[in-house]
């Protein structure tokens, strides 16, 4: 007669048996190993995520993103008059939805910070069942949503971002950016500014010490050095410093004629401002008129900055006052709406809900390898920049950029900003390789 | 040596605004004994005080121009001053110089929201731990931050000077230097003048007025000044009013300088507790030169010879300086025995 003796060995073995045995219908029938994807929609609806910083020093830019977003579901689900639907030249969305749902949207603050971003964002994906997130106006803010995204499988569609390491070191499969970047703006804006000042020129810079302001940096200084100007110095400035003037002060008499200011936000305002203030737009150094450039404009930002803006080169990437049938369509939407033009940030995320909708209309599915194989390599027109290509290597947009000066005789407060040249694409393109970074495969995450 | 001059000037009017903070920052707690972290959001306000001055100033007329379009397909709007419509040159003068009007405004605002602070919140924390007066302060502080934005939006509103005081000063030729190689904007130097005033006023009102020796007595021992019948609490609330004013006075003349928004007060506030720090808890005349000292230091520091040698130098140095004033006197600079010390 044998013992029926439990020893822990036993025990152990006994106890692994039966959690196979337990789980093995659940393994069988969980979603996790069906051929889904995350937050596959499965009623009458799909629900866009629209990250934007609804607080924080970016609050006005990311309210504008946000109208832009409501226009754009809006004009999907066949509301309003239809906007750049009409001008757009991929004729799949018809006004009913994509792939036969209504858009709905969620909304999310970054606070245009990187961790209060992911968690808006994951909340939207986790709970909300977002099946793309969207929206922001910051690059670090950008950078780290995009991860966000990619691990969890669903499409980021990258708001304002300017940082090439967007589509660069930081790019993934799961991003796309319609914004244009920092090497774009250097392309841009080296001939007019050799055109404007002469080959003979100093430039100082000063710096926001951070990805976005090293990046405009390296970029203006190889556009400019390329075309025969030296630089005195490049200086960094913490990040929202306020009161730049002791860094303003050194150029003064430092043999420098150019001042280029790689700031943004709050402080392009304060820089621009007191550089203004310290005469440096109305010197003379070398017997030539000091001139002060800066990179990245904001036509929201430029208001802030009030009159000190007049006569000053940079780059952006749209306007309200173009003339092609896209912008005019678009200018007259959001107007109508919302009684003013706009901004740069709410052109560029009206684009990307419209890109995003008809990648999936065209694709049949809102699976993210298949809408971002519809968008790479996609070309098309009618969306206010003139032909377009989102390119396949970086998922990066490539598409002429604006040049502008701050206007001498605004007719309103909206009106800062006169468009001096429309850089043609092929002067702005550069090989993917040239950023570095690997896209790595698409996530299309689970059901 | 011109731009060591330069870096001297630039230190001026930036400690002309700390030291404004820290003097209402002192005269606060060594009043009423409460750690204020609110003190920034004041400085800001005051900066409103302006935006709202020049935003009732430029009311407008809104006519329709039917013969003109917006961009939208809407008639064009015409748009003129309220004060330029019925005052014609007059108002137009006036809407220049709001800035500097809006002091006017801005004296019986700011005294009115520093009581209204001090009896409807303030007055409850003053037993209790610090840790609770700044929990409280600094949570009212983000509270007016997010209405201030709520109301004005996140982005900086320019506040220009009057023209008259947006031309540069030379002071090249005078000293000995190149014509143009020291040069300075006029409104800041106007800023550094108005800082000082503001100052001897204060020490002024508080050192020669019976209001002034009766607070000075109660900073030293408010128990003896109370036990005299004297209602310490409610000069002490005036105390409050005044310091909220003098930070708002200083919020208000830096607009020309730095575009207001709702954040900047969280800029200087903490750069004006190290001010207070290194000045000596409770010490006025110790906050008025620690605010001093720093903006010249940080001003120094920027400077591209000394970032060379110690590269971020210009970000850490008030600190630093905060560090080493610490060890080598643990008091601040003109601090006193007692303060902070039970």
């Amino acid at each position: 007669m044998s013992k029926f003796k439990i020893n822990r060995r036993t025990l152990l073995k006994g106890s692994a048996a039966l959690g196979v045995g337990l789980a093995t219908p659940t393994i069988f029938s969980s979603k996790a190993w069906a051929a889904g994807y995350t937050n596959e929609p499965k009623g009458s609806t799909v629900t866009f995520g629209f990250n934007v910083p609804q607080t924080g020093a970016y609050a006005d830019e990311g309210a504008d993103e946000l109208r832009a977003y409501e226009l754009a579901v809006e004009h999907i689900n066949g509301g309003g008059d239809g906007g750049m639907l009409n001008t757009f030249s991929s004729k799949e969305l018809k006004g009913n939805g994509i792939n036969g749902k209504k858009v709905v949207f969620v909304t999310g603050d970054t606070q245009t910070k990187s961790d209060a971003a992911r968690a808006s964002a994951k909340r939207m994906i986790e709970k909300d069942g977002a099946i793309m997130i969207t929206g922001g106006s910051s690059s670090g803010v950008a950078i780290a949503v995009q991860g966000l995204c990619q691990d969890a499988g669903v499409i980021f569609m990258a708001g304002l971002t300017h940082s090439n390491d967007t589509t660069g070191k930081d790019k993934r499969a799961n991003g796309f950016r319609h914004f244009f970047n920092t090497e774009m703006t250097g392309a841009a804006l080296g001939p007019v500014l050799k055109n404007a000042f002469g080959a003979d020129r100093t430039a100082y810079h000063l710096t926001a010490d951070y990805t976005w302001g090293w990046s405009q940096e390296g970029s203006i200084k190889k556009y400019t050095e390329q075309i025969g100007w030296k630089t005195a110095a490049a200086v960094r400035t913490p990040l929202g410093a306020g009161d730049f003037s002791q860094y303003i002060t050194p150029v003064l008499n430092s043999g420098a004629d150019v001042l280029v200011l790689n700031h943004y936000g709050r402080d392009m305002v304060n820089s621009l401002t007191q550089a203004v203030q310290f005469g440096l737009r109305d010197k003379q150094v070398n017997g030539k008129d000091f001139a002060i450039v800066v990179p990245l404009y904001s036509r929201l930002m430029a208001q802030g900055a009030g009159e000190n803006v007049k006569g000053i080169f940079g780059s952006t990437n749209w306007h309200w006052s173009l003339q092609d049938e896209g912008s005019k369509a678009f200018v007259k939407s959001f107007g109508q709406k919302y009684g003013f033009p706009p901004s740069q940030a709410a052109h560029t995320t009206y684009c990307q809900a419209l890109l995003y909708a008809d990648a999936c209309q065209r694709a049949g599915t809102f699976m993210p390898s298949g809408v971002g194989a519809a968008l790479e390599g996609f070309k098309f027109d009618g969306l206010g920049n003139g032909p377009t290509e989102y390119r396949a290597e970086d998922h990066q947009c490539f598409k002429d950029v604006l040049v502008v000066k701050g206007k001498e005789n605004p007719t309103s407060k909206y009106d800062v900003l006169e468009v001096v040249e429309v850089t043609p694409r092929s002067q702005v393109e550069y090989p993917a390789s040239l950023l570095g970074g690997e896209l790595g495969p698409y996530n299309n995450g689970s059901a | 040596m011109d731009a060591i001059f330069l870096q001297v000037l630039n230190g001026l009017d930036k400690g002309g605004a700390y030291a404004l903070i820290a003097l209402g920052l002192t005269l606060i707690f060594g009043t009423l004994g409460v750690v204020n972290f609110a003190h920034g959001a004041l400085f800001m306000l005051g900066a409103f005080v302006a935006v709202a001055f020049k935003s009732i100033l430029s009311l407008e007329q809104v006519t329709i121009d039917p013969t003109r379009m917006t961009a939208w397909g809407t008639p064009m709007e015409i748009r003129q001053p309220f004060v330029e419509v019925w005052f014609g040159d007059l108002g137009a003068t006036v809407l220049e110089y709001s800035v500097p009007f809006a002091i006017l405004a801005a004296i019986p605002t700011m005294l009115f929201i520093g009581l209204v602070m001090e009896r409807g919140l303030i007055q409850f924390f003053y037993k209790r731990p610090h840790a609770d007066q700044i929990l409280v302060t600094f949570g009212l502080a983000i509270v007016v931050q997010e209405i201030i934005k709520s109301i004005f939006g996140a982005n900086p509103i320019p506040q220009p000077a009057p023209e008259i005081a947006k031309g540069m000063i030379d002071f090249g030729v005078a000293l000995g230097f190149d014509a143009g190689n020291v040069v300075y904007p006029a409104w800041r130097l106007i800023y550094f003048l108005f800082s000082l005033s503001v100052i001897a006023v204060v020490f002024a009102f508080l050192q020669f007025t019976t209001f002034g020796m009766v607070v000075r007595a109660g900073m030293a021992d408010r128990e003896t000044v109370g036990l005299l019948g004297i209602d310490i609490d409610r000069r002490f609330t005036i105390v409050f009013g005044i310091a909220a004013l003098v930070a708002g006075l200083a919020g208000l003349m830096y607009t020309p300088i730095l575009s207001p928004d709702y954040h900047m007060g969280m800029d200087f506030l903490v750069l004006s507790f190290v001010v207070v720090v290194v000045g000596g808890m409770g010490s006025l005349s110790g906050a008025v030169l620690a605010g001093f000292l720093l903006g010249i230091l940080q001003s120094f520091a920027s400077m591209n010879e000394v970032k060379a040698i110690f590269p971020g130098i210009d970000q850490i140095i008030i600190y630093l300086i905060a560090v080493v004033v610490l060890l080598v006197r643990p008091r601040g600079l003109m601090g006193r025995k007692g303060v902070m010390e039970h």
